[in-house]
């Protein structure tokens, strides 16, 4: 049986498998890596959107030779270590999951749209087509809309450190942020640490699909 | 400390359980007494006076004083495994919640778990008719009151301080000079020596996190995917993954395998096994086991409905629905048709097996697992008590986790293979094999005289919904128990006096319309049913606040306003008055958009739903706005109840305009969400408010079902308003758009979207 080495979640792993197995069944069924879900197998639900080089993709639907070489992030990849993603800290503050199945395919298929789109209107988010079968539809567009005002936080001590506003973009981000965020960010006493950190996270992501 | 010895005060709970009914009959007396101008009061319904909740708290009485159970660590932590399957109700969240404020104990201290299941239970391990938090209220609050009262007294005779100077704070005993933290006091408090007399829980007025808005705590686990659903675990070594290739009808059977040496020759395949429900098929990963089961090449005979199609059932059902008395004066009448829906939860039907030829062990989302763990061992001539059931936490399940028929499959592969299992069945199977909510057939029709309804005659035709899963059993023997057969016609015998139970027990009008009277006939083809949520209220009730709109119109009469002058309770009037608030009733709309309102009461609680329609395109509808509103009687957890109601309402926009399964040769055509159009964000609402009443009665009412017939109702009284029609037919917007999946296979493999 062949052997597919790729990137997951930051590690380098190696699976024997047909090259035609799908990454969802490789990655649940071979490598144990369970946060992307089955709920259909043809790429129309969702449940399992994980990301591939930094962009969405649907693992049911992929084979596994197709992503050799190549970089997969699943939702277990998404925060950095204890630090959530500011998407995860939003669906939890919105209080979104209901079972909870659809979710991490949701929050990944969000952290996708936001790196395209940072300010999504209500029809970038209305093109989102994962299935929430208990239907949070309304408080995944909340989160949604949290999450996009948490990212644009950053801008503001990006403002402080060229090559995160360089990399980040969004002058216009900037803008708005500095008359509303600095005063909400020093009320919520959150650390120049923790800013940092979220600065140089977005600065990461944020290249990635452009 | 475990509590072996908490028995909750008999006396006490009895005489909730007793008031209850009483309650409602004062209630109902003092409206009869009203002087309500011209309403011609409706006399109370059996649902008014004991619901199938009343009927299940009862059932469980017995095994009241069992069914809690806590357990305080030695580092302060409190535990409970509650005997109820959480599916995304929040039922966990809830319980817990109830638990830390009665003992006082922080909310992060204490975990609510699962029990596995637990036969002495009898009839209290079943989750079902928005019952879970009515049903464990009242023995939870004592158990957490029991315990702190024995750490109290723990603490008292380890320091000599009087027990009245004593008191919990946030999980520390504090008094006396004294703070020693719960847990040190665990081993103390558990001495059957230490002698506490039995104590009166809070005055639920008191209570500092019941009421109040609370996020989940099992969320984070779930946003960063750790969470575990029953594919997620591995708990046994070697778990094969198992998939069945079922018939091209609904319950064909297996005649003959034609390509057996090809399949097992196939990579990863472990084994090939014929079962009663199909073929299956053993393999290292599903990817594999997938393959194979398509590729397998097999002959069938015949199930039990391939004669039906849209037309044949359409028929059954009106050839089973009583005709109406004729009405007097005016009439305003009604003929309804609902589809089939499907469960379709998330996760689709999944169990892991480990059985041998003793006995073994079966993990999956189950809501009645006593029933699951007998029926194996009846199914596999097992022992009585050689099969453990570990309940897991559910994908999902708006009643379809009530049938344990993966558990009851993965457990018969296991045991022919010889081997551990974890069996999945594909989106396809699960939408064309799994349960549905049952077509049915509706004549409504309302009298009117001089202005006032004087009578509202309602008979429903549905096809036959399976409550073989243990709920029916437990009508029957309470109802037999409690010697009242008018309630529980047992006389009918098997499923059909189940129906007839749940639907006289669930089914009431909340409105004074003179003589009211709601029948139930049952066509019994053998379809997969299943309680969906709501079980009947949804398309019944639904299709009433239709007629509602209807005469309302007739006589003239806003909707709204007319709803107001006919409610029964001041309590739906207070839901609905603020409803209309919050929704901005009446406000003016271009053409093509439009309001629709609907009402609903249930199991001790009631709700409003108002929406807003963008009907512009009658063939696009889509519900742009929504105000809800609740009264629990006591709301546990608001936040989780705002999601529960959230939830009713997309169900709603979705089984009313363009969810449902069309029926073509004994089978769904539909086998995915790109067929069976359950909504998706582009078809939610951009603007929802929900506001939840505070405590009125102070015992919580239902919560899961109750948001979705209110919605039924709206959303269909809104597309009337927009488009100038009177829907009849539901889902409203129902064409085959689509390219069915092969019946032969349910291969997904070369299908467009
Ligand atoms: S499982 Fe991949 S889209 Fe449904
Ligand atoms: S939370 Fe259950 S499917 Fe989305």
């Amino acid at each position: 049986m062949p052997t597919y080495s790729f990137m997951l979640n930051g590690e380098q792993v190696q699976v024997d498998a047909p090259g035609d197995l799908s990454v969802l069944w490789a990655l649940r069924d071979k490598l144990g890596v369970t946060g992307p879900k089955y709920g259909c197998g043809i790429n129309v639900c969702k449940a399992c959107t994980s990301h591939l080089d930094g962009k969405a993709f649907n693992p049911c639907v992929t084979n596994v030779r197709d992503v050799a070489g190549r970089e997969v992030t699943t939702i277990e990849g998404l925060a950095k270590g204890d630090a959530l993603h500011p998407v995860q800290e939003a669906w939890l503050e919105q209080d979104v999951a209901q079972c909870g199945f659809c979710q991490p395919g949701q929050i990944m298929a969000a952290v996708a749209l936001l790196r395209r789109t940072p300010n999504p209107t209500d029809a970038d988010i209305d093109a989102i087509e994962n299935v929430c079968r208990c239907g949070s539809y309304f408080r995944i567009r909340q989160a949604i809309k949290a999450a996009a005002a948490k990212m644009a936080e950053p801008t503001v001590v990006a403002v402080q450190d060229p090559a995160a506003v360089s990399e980040g973009g969004g002058s216009s981000l900037a803008a708005t942020g500095l008359g509303v965020d600095v005063a909400a960010l020093g009320a919520a006493a959150l650390g120049a640490a923790a800013l940092v950190t979220r600065a140089l996270d977005t600065a990461d992501v944020a290249p990635a699909e452009g | 400390m475990t509590a072996p010895d908490l028995p909750p005060s008999r006396r006490r709970f009895l005489t909730y359980l007793v008031a209850t009914p009483t309650l409602a009959l004062a209630v109902n007396a003092g409206l009869l007494e009203e002087p309500a101008g011209a309403v011609i009061p409706t006399p109370p319904q059996v649902a008014e006076l004991e619901d199938l909740g009343d009927f299940l708290i009862q059932a469980g009485k017995p095994t009241e004083g069992k069914l809690i159970v806590l357990d305080v660590s030695t580092a302060g932590k409190v535990t409970c495994a509650l005997p109820r399957e959480e599916v995304g109700q929040g039922i966990t969240t809830a319980v817990a919640m109830i638990i830390a404020d009665e003992m006082d104990v922080p909310l992060s201290d204490v975990t609510v778990t699962l029990a596995d299941a637990r036969p002495e239970l009898l009839f209290n391990q079943l989750t079902g008719g928005s019952n879970t938090i009515r049903s464990v209220f009242e023995p939870t609050r004592q158990a957490a009151a029991t315990a702190k009262a024995r750490l109290v007294a723990a603490a008292a005779q380890r320091t000599g301080v009087p027990q009245s100077r004593l008191q919990v704070l946030d999980g520390i005993v504090v008094g006396g000079g004294h703070t020693i933290p719960i847990g040190e006091l665990s081993a103390a408090a558990a001495s059957p020596q230490l002698k506490v007399a039995q104590p009166t829980p809070k005055d639920p007025a008191t209570y500092r996190l019941v009421g109040r808005p609370q996020n989940r705590k099992d969320a984070r686990e779930m946003v960063t995917g750790q969470f575990k659903y029953t594919n997620d675990h591995e708990p046994v070594k070697g778990l094969l993954r198992a998939m069945v290739r079922r018939p091209p009808t609904i319950n064909a059977t297996v005649k003959a395998i034609q390509n057996e040496a090809a399949i097992r020759a196939m990579p990863g395949i472990r084994g090939i096994h014929v079962i009663q429900t199909g073929v299956a098929v053993l393999a290292d990963t599903f990817g594999q086991a997938l393959d194979a089961k398509e590729a397998l090449e097999v002959t069938w005979n015949a199930g039990t409905v391939d004669d039906q199609n849209d037309e044949t059932v359409k028929q059954a059902l009106r050839q089973v629905n009583l005709p109406m008395t004729p009405a007097l004066g005016t009439v305003v009448e009604g003929e309804f048709d609902f589809a089939f829906a499907n469960h379709a939860p998330m996760e689709t039907n999944t169990a892991i097996a480990d059985m041998t030829a003793n006995g073994g062990t079966v993990w999956a989302g189950m809501k009645s697992p006593i029933v699951a763990a007998q029926t194996i061992e009846d199914d596999l001539g097992l022992p009585r008590g050689s099969v453990t059931a570990h309940v897991v936490q559910g994908g999902g399940s708006f009643g379809r986790r009530l049938f344990f028929d993966a558990a009851l499959e993965a457990a018969r592969i296991s045991r022919a293979a010889g081997k551990p299992v974890k069996l999945m069945w594909t989106r396809v199977d699960d939408m064309r094999h799994g349960r549905a909510r049952a077509a049915s057939h509706h004549l409504v029709q309302a009298s009117i005289i001089a202005g006032e309804v004087v009578a509202l005659q309602h008979h429903v035709a549905s096809i036959e919904t399976d409550f073989r899963h243990g709920l029916g059993e437990v009508l029957t023997a309470t109802g037999t128990q409690l010697g009242n057969p008018d309630i529980i016609p047992v006389s009918a015998g098997g499923n059909a006096s189940f129906s007839q139970s749940v639907f006289a027990t669930t089914i009431t009008s909340p409105y004074n319309f003179g003589a009211t009277s709601q029948l139930l006939n049952e066509s019994s083809l053998k379809f997969h049913t299943g309680s969906f949520r709501s079980v009947y209220s949804a398309n019944t009730r639904g299709a009433e606040e239709i007629i509602v709109d209807e005469i309302a119109k007739a006589l003239g009469q806003d909707p709204v306003a007319f709803r107001l002058a006919h409610l029964k309770d001041p309590r739906y009037v207070a839901v609905l008055t603020t409803c209309a608030e919050l929704g901005e009733w009446g406000k003016k709309l271009a053409a093509g958009f439009a309001q629709g309102i609907g009402f609903h009461a249930e199991y001790k609680s009631c709700t409003a739903c108002l929406v807003e329609m963008d009907a512009r395109n009658p063939k696009n509808p889509r519900v742009t706005a929504a105000a809800i509103v609740a009264d629990y009687g006591l709301p546990i957890n608001p936040r989780g109840a705002e999601s529960q109601l959230l939830g009713g309402l997309t169900d709603a926009i979705g089984t009313t305009l363009r969810a449902g399964l069309h029926i073509d040769k004994g089978l769904a055509l539909e086998g995915s969400y790109s067929q069976f159009h359950f909504p998706r964000q582009k078809d939610s609402p951009r603007e929802v408010k929900i506001h939840i009443m505070p405590a009125t009665t102070g015992a919580p009412g239902g919560g899961g079902e109750l948001g979705l017939p209110a919605a039924v109702g709206a959303v269909a009284n809104a597309y009337a308003r927009a488009t100038g029609t009177a829907p009849r037919s539901f889902p409203i917007i129902f064409p085959v758009d689509f390219t069915p999946f092969t019946k032969n296979t349910g291969s997904t493999r070369v299908q467009p979207r």
